[in-house]
């Protein structure tokens, strides 16, 4: 071989990698994958001056998912409309060592005094890690348990009752269901997720007892596959309408509208994606709460000073959550007493968990005359499922 | 007796003049340009991009280098990104010594956190922490080999593509963690997701002094090096490279091939555990589905654009470690969408191994012959 022998690349080769290239810098531009200009204004300034509260908003997933990452962007971009407050976030930020360092670099780069880790396995161990170590910052989390005397004091918590939400969307459901079956496709049975799937079968149950719930756990947040055979196979076992806790019910709705199904949403508002059975759904409201926290934040004050809360938590009442507009599909009669439910869970008169209450293998886990108002810190332990739904928490 | 006339004894045909040896530097150089050029030709394609996204390229230039390399904090985060890639990578990159190519480095991760945890969480206080740390770092290794090897013995002895079958068993290792975490291994009290017990505090693994970056970072680059003496300068190591080369020549060679397809998966599979190992015992102290978390995946990348050599792997762990760290000021400085840095990650890698096939083909890097 001759030591002067040219680089093997033809015309040709150099002009099909330009091609490419220029293709993949054209498909990239055209498919969305550029920046959200409606969001320029919060990270135009560089570095924070003199006021400015800067806040640190992280994320799990992408910011427009139509799911829960999307209900806090949304939150956030409420929050930045606060005169003083600067935010910053990152998206798609996986619960491993990386959201340590995310955390850390919006503290020491961008200055950030507040952060709001929003994915629940942010909390433990990296969001307690990182607030034992910056005792002046304020860390938030979305559903995290905080416990006096156990966690850091700039640690605050907030949720909302979306059960709420979850039980007026099921009383929907029921009156809508000609076959008395419902699907529930869920992640993981965690707490959160259970409370959501008895709350929603509650509410069916108040107008047909006998209906049933079919719940199938993908066993991940975001398990787009799987959520679509779950729809597929719920289809064909003669259930008719769908709901979901996921990451994104993106997949799940399309599925269902699809499959000609009815379908009710969570976490944020799905109609565009299924138009013609999209029911309703149970919508986080993270305006409010986002809102009057970041005028605390300008007014100087802080949770480890006390002047904030270390928990908030609410409903239908204190607009933590709300209901999506009711779709084409629901009937007069659904409205009405769905309407009528709303009310009086706003008004505190109407308990969810009321007893006696029985699990599906049967034992009873309310006694009758007892009762769970919303605040009761056992629905946040819960790890059962209630008679009328098919499934198992698998523990 | 007639006379003999003596001839001189013939010479052999004089030698062409001797040629020198040059000095041999333009070599080593092609090794230390080449990639550079590469990077260089990824930023500026990476700029275009940004461009188009609508971001000041030099400004995006200088958040990535201030996020990943400006300052000591950052080198940490560089550092701490890299430390679980320079292991996993190891699992692709010695066995492709071997001529195999092995992608099982997520479910050897997987099951690496899952060994060391069960055996961590059996000792608990029983044992010295430096003891329990060690026994779990041997479980972690253990799982993890034994996890590519079975890979390696379906190829060997019943003739499997390994890259699938490796393929397949991440999903084995993933399935299989995921129902240990959400039943029989699962802490009820523990609400934020299905996790197991926590390891016991005593046995956490700890920061490298003055830093916060864990002992995996140390972890790694002691393998790194180990693995690089093992290919380079032992007589196994040139077994496998001669395997490599040519596996019917080193069958009639009569080296032991199947013995040393199942060690070098062994070898490879037992990296990629110990860091599982470290990843439960540094960083998350209780193993659940977030073990799963790509750095498998990222491995195996890192494994091939260091063309397998593990000291080469050190740095490119490095590299990436550093392109992952600025992923964050990317969105938050400059507003670029998330997967920007997947982009960028892609860009680079593109151009490094394009690079690779430039090798020996520039003249310029030709060493001269020179005539004397």
């Amino acid at each position: 071989m001759s030591p002067r022998q040219p680089i093997q690349l033809s015309r040709r080769q150099v002009m099909r990698g330009l091609l490419a290239t220029t293709a993949f810098g054209a498909a990239v531009k055209l498919s969305g994958c550029s920046p959200n200009n409606t969001e320029g204004t919060t990270t135009s300034a560089d570095g924070a001056d003199g006021g400015e509260v800067v806040v640190g908003f992280v994320y799990v997933g992408p910011k427009d998912d139509f799911g829960y990452n999307q209900a806090h962007a949304e939150g956030a971009q409420a929050m930045a409309a606060v005169p003083g407050i600067k935010i910053i976030e990152e998206a798609s930020v996986p619960e491993t060592s990386a959201v340590l360092e995310t955390m850390r670099s919006m503290i020491e780069i961008d200055g950030a005094s507040v952060i709001f880790p929003t994915s629940f396995g942010y909390f433990d161990p990296y969001m307690l890690e990182l607030a034992a170590e910056f005792p002046e910052v304020q860390f938030f989390h979305a559903g995290g348990l905080y416990e006096e005397g156990v966690h850091p004091d700039n640690v605050g918590s907030y949720f909302g009752y979306i059960d709420e939400a979850q039980y007026v969307a099921g009383i929907v459901a029921g009156h809508t269901s000609e076959t008395g079956k419902l699907g529930f496709v869920a992640a993981i049975p965690i707490p959160q997720v259970l409370r959501n799937i008895n709350s929603f079968t509650l509410g069916a149950k108040s107008i047909n007892p006998d209906i049933t719930t079919q719940v199938v756990f993908t066993g991940g947040w975001a398990e787009p596959v799987k959520e679509a055979e779950a729809v597929n196979s719920m289809a064909d076992q003669g259930i008719d309408i769908v709901t979901c806790h996921v990451d994104s019910p993106k997949v799940v709705m399309e599925t269902a509208e699809k499959r000609g199904l009815y379908s009710v949403g969570y976490h944020a508002n799905q109609a565009p994606l299924a138009p013609e059975g999209y029911l309703t759904g149970a919508e986080w409201d993270w305006v409010s709460i986002y809102t009057f926290l970041g005028e605390q934040f300008v007014a100087g004050k802080s949770v480890m000073a006390g002047d904030i809360d270390h928990v908030f938590r609410g409903g239908l009442s204190e607009k933590f959550c709300k209901l999506s507009p009711y779709g084409p599909a629901v009937s007069d009669e659904a409205k009405a007493d769905a309407e009528a439910a709303r009310t009086a869970l706003e008004k505190g008169e109407l308990v969810i968990y009321n007893g006696e209450l029985k699990d599906n293998k049967g034992a009873v886990v309310l006694a009758a005359e007892e009762k769970y108002e919303q605040q009761n810190i056992e629905l946040e332990k819960m790890d059962w499922l209630i008679e009328g739904v098919q499934g198992s928490t698998g523990s | 007796m007639p006379e003999t006339k003596v001839f001189p004894p013939t010479l052999p045909p004089a030698l062409p003049p001797r040629k020198r040896e040059p000095l041999a530097w333009r070599r080593p150089l092609e090794a230390v340009l080449l990639p550079t050029a590469a990077l260089v030709v990824a930023l500026i394609i990476f700029g275009g991009f940004c461009a188009l996204a609508g971001a000041n390229p030099l400004g995006v230039y200088g958040s990535i280098y201030k996020a990943a390399f400006g300052s000591w904090s950052a080198w940490q985060n560089t550092l701490i990104r890299a430390a679980p890639l320079m292991l996993t990578a190891l699992c692709t990159a010695l066995p492709a010594r071997l001529g195999l190519v092995i992608i099982g480095n997520e479910g050897a991760l997987v099951m690496g956190g899952l060994g060391a945890m069960l055996v961590g969480l059996n000792l608990g206080t029983a044992v010295p922490p430096v003891v329990a740390q060690l026994a779990m770092a041997g479980a972690g290794m253990a799982a993890g080999g034994l996890w590519i090897m079975l890979a390696g013995a379906l190829r060997h002895y019943r003739g499997v593509n390994e890259t699938i079958s490796s393929l397949l068993l991440n999903y084995i290792a993933i399935a299989f963690l995921k129902h240990l975490v959400e039943g029989p291994l699962r802490d009820n009290s523990f609400v934020t997701k299905a996790s197991s017990a926590e390891l016991n505090p005593a046995n956490w693994l700890g920061v490298l002094p003055g830093t916060r970056i864990h002992f995996g970072l140390l972890y790694g680059l002691v393998v790194c090096v180990l693995a690089y003496f093992l290919i380079q300068r032992t007589t196994f190591g040139f077994a496998t490279r001669t395997t490599g080369g040519n596996i019917r020549a080193a069958k009639i060679a009569g080296l032991p091939v199947g013995k040393l397809t199942l060690a070098i998966c062994f070898l490879g599979g037992s990296a990629a555990g110990l860091a599982g190992m470290v990843e439960v015992a540094a960083v998350q102290k209780r193993v659940n589905e977030s073990l799963v978390s790509n750095y498998g995946y990222a491995g195996i990348l890192v494994a091939f654009v260091s063309r397998h050599n593990p000291l080469a792997t050190v740095l490119v762990a490095m590299l990436l470690g550093g392109i992952l760290a600025s992923g964050g000021i990317l969105q938050r400085s400059h507003n670029l969408p998330d997967a920007t840095v997947l982009v960028f990650q892609g860009i680079v890698f593109l151009c490094v191994l394009f690079s690779d096939s430039l090798y020996g083909k520039l003249p310029w890097f030709q060493e001269k012959m020179i005539d004397e």
